[in-house]
């Protein structure tokens, strides 16, 4: 089995908040990881640290290993700018910017120096039909995207991150601001995402998890109580408290 | 426990309240506008907006007056912006709280509740004399900036600060560099907001007599060259008030002034709004 990822012994700071413990992962390659447990138990800042989005919080400390594709992302040596590349993220909400449809895919494009405009339009519709959004919108590009449904407003999200190829996408439970038909619309679209991607997902949704992963790790109070393949974590977990969680009797 | 009114009737009587005190608000203007207008109307003509001043303006035009003032205006904002926007860009983005950002955000505070003739002497003292620039356009024109720069810089701080930290996350995500995310994500969602600041800014320079008493001269001809002299619409203003050339020409320059303001403001808040309406897609 190839990984990914391989976060070792991280641990995180805010200040003096030690916010992950000692946690481990490895995220297989083109596989579904979903994150799942309680508000505040760390899967966010988890998934923060993947692309280094952490390192805008001034207070932000950390030790560890994170290793994507076997090099370490913190290396002093490695480009933040390139490693935001390969990394994408898909955030809670959706957050598209205040421009055009179009111009919301071709953004990532331009700002790594693509400047054919033939190459922009043509990876444009590309990453629009990836996303499944294609149809619904092929014909109002130039206007805002402000004025899309949440839901679809989600999907140009996931279209503008996967216009510039990235390894893996990050998902911060991306469904959670989203009604029932447009988070099968995102799930629909995360199994067929899989297998170019490595995806991770954080989700509060026990469903979702089972739907969409593979792989699932229970963190709980900034450390992993359990991982594995999701199969099992939801039929046999091992540890009392995964069996709690997922049973709904805490968070 | 007994009621001396009704929540009913205290709330009627607040609507009542508050909507008198729109109301007074609109009149007020109104009534100003109105009174500048009319006053002035007698002597409206093209002649008067297109022609040259006579005997020190009993007779004749404004029009070397219309253009001293856009010019001083245009130099004062040329400076202004890029100096005001660029310090806003910088509390806003890069600053982190600290002795820097209080002192620079004590001294823009400070600078704009400074009385314009406080202003007007600085430019005397700094750009006429001590600069050597003389009476001219470009000494009124930098009083001037100073004075449009804490305007333009609160309102342009206020408006980047407003814009949503998602879409700087969400292109720093795409690994936009902060630059590429400040041009071109964050500024182009403040630019109504900075536009506002600027018109603002404008609005302090084209109005100002106090700041430019001491500073532009009072040359009654068009200023060509930044080292002339001129006469802005608000001096000429005052000059024909105080010293009793013409009460009417008086009148006939403030409503120009009030007319070129009014015409200022509702085009760019014309096309500010068409803009925010494409970006954000209503």
């Amino acid at each position: 089995m190839e990984y990914r990822i391989e976060v070792k012994d991280l641990n995180v700071y805010f200040d003096e908040l030690h916010i992950l413990k000692n946690v481990s992962l490895k995220i297989h390659k083109n596989m579904v990881t979903a994150l799942i447990g309680p508000s505040g138990c760390g899967k966010s800042t988890f998934i923060r640290t993947l692309n280094r989005m952490n390192d805008l919080i001034d207070t932000f400390k950390m030790d560890g290993d994170v290793l994507l594709d076997g090099k370490d992302i913190y290396d002093p040596k490695v480009d933040v700018v390139e490693l935001r590349k390969r990394v994408g993220m898909v955030f809670q909400k959706p957050n598209p910017f205040p421009k055009s449809i179009f111009d919301n895919v071709a953004y990532g494009l331009k700002v790594h120096g693509i400047t054919d405009n033939n190459v922009i339009t043509e990876k444009v519709e590309e990453s629009l039909k990836s996303a499944a959004l294609w149809d619904e919108v092929k014909n109002i590009l130039d206007k805002s995207a402000m004025g899309l449904s949440g839901g679809q407003q989600q999907r140009l999200c996931i279209a503008r991150t996967i216009a510039v190829e990235p390894e893996v996408i990050l998902m911060d439970e991306p469904c959670s601001a989203l009604d029932p038909i447009s988070t099968t619309k995102i799930e629909d679209l995360i199994h067929k995402l899989m297998k170019d991607y490595t995806i991770i997902i954080v989700t509060h949704n026990m469903q979702q998890a089972t739907r969409v992963s593979k792989h699932t790790a229970f963190f709980l109070h900034g450390e992993i109580i359990e991982n594995g393949p999701t199969d099992k974590i939801f039929i046999e977990p091992c540890d009392k408290r995964t069996e709690d969680y997922i049973t709904g009797r805490f968070g | 426990m007994h009621r001396i009114i009704s929540p009913k009737i205290a709330q009627k009587v607040m609507k009542l309240i508050f909507w008198i005190s729109g109301i007074i608000t609109i009149l007020i203007l109104l009534v100003i506008i109105g009174y500048v207008i009319l006053k002035g109307m007698p002597v409206l003509n093209l002649e008067f907006i297109f022609g040259d001043p006579i005997d020190s303006g009993r007779e004749g035009g404004i029009f070397p007056m219309i253009i001293s003032s856009a010019y001083v205006t245009l130099i004062a904002l040329l400076v202004a912006t890029p100096l005001s926007v660029g310090a806003a860009i910088y509390l806003s983005e890069y600053a982190s709280e600290g002795k820097l950002v209080a002192a620079i955000r004590f001294g823009a505070e400070t600078l704009s509740s400074i009385p314009s003739i406080i202003f007007g002497l600085f430019g005397l003292a700094f750009f006429v004399i001590y600069l050597d620039m003389g009476w001219s356009v470009l000494s009124g024109g930098l009083t001037l900036a100073l004075m449009a720069l804490p305007t333009i810089l609160a309102t342009s701080e206020v408006s980047i600060e407003s814009i949503n930290k998602s879409y700087s996350e969400g292109s720093l995500a795409l690994g936009a560099t902060k630059w590429q995310t400040i041009n071109r994500v964050v500024l182009p969602a403040a630019l109504p907001g900075i536009t506002t600041g600027i018109i603002l800014g404008m609005g302090r320079a084209i109005a100002e007599a106090a700041a430019i008493l001491y500073t532009v001269g009072a040359a009654l001809s068009i200023p060509i060259s930044i080292f002339d002299p001129a006469r802005p619409l608000p001096l000429h203003l005052y000059i024909l008030a105080t010293e009793g050339i013409s009460l009417e020409n008086a009148y006939g320059t403030a409503a120009v002034l009030v007319i070129i303001i009014i015409i200022i403001t509702v085009v760019t808040n014309t096309l500010v709004d068409r803009y925010s309406k494409k970006m954000m897609g209503r």
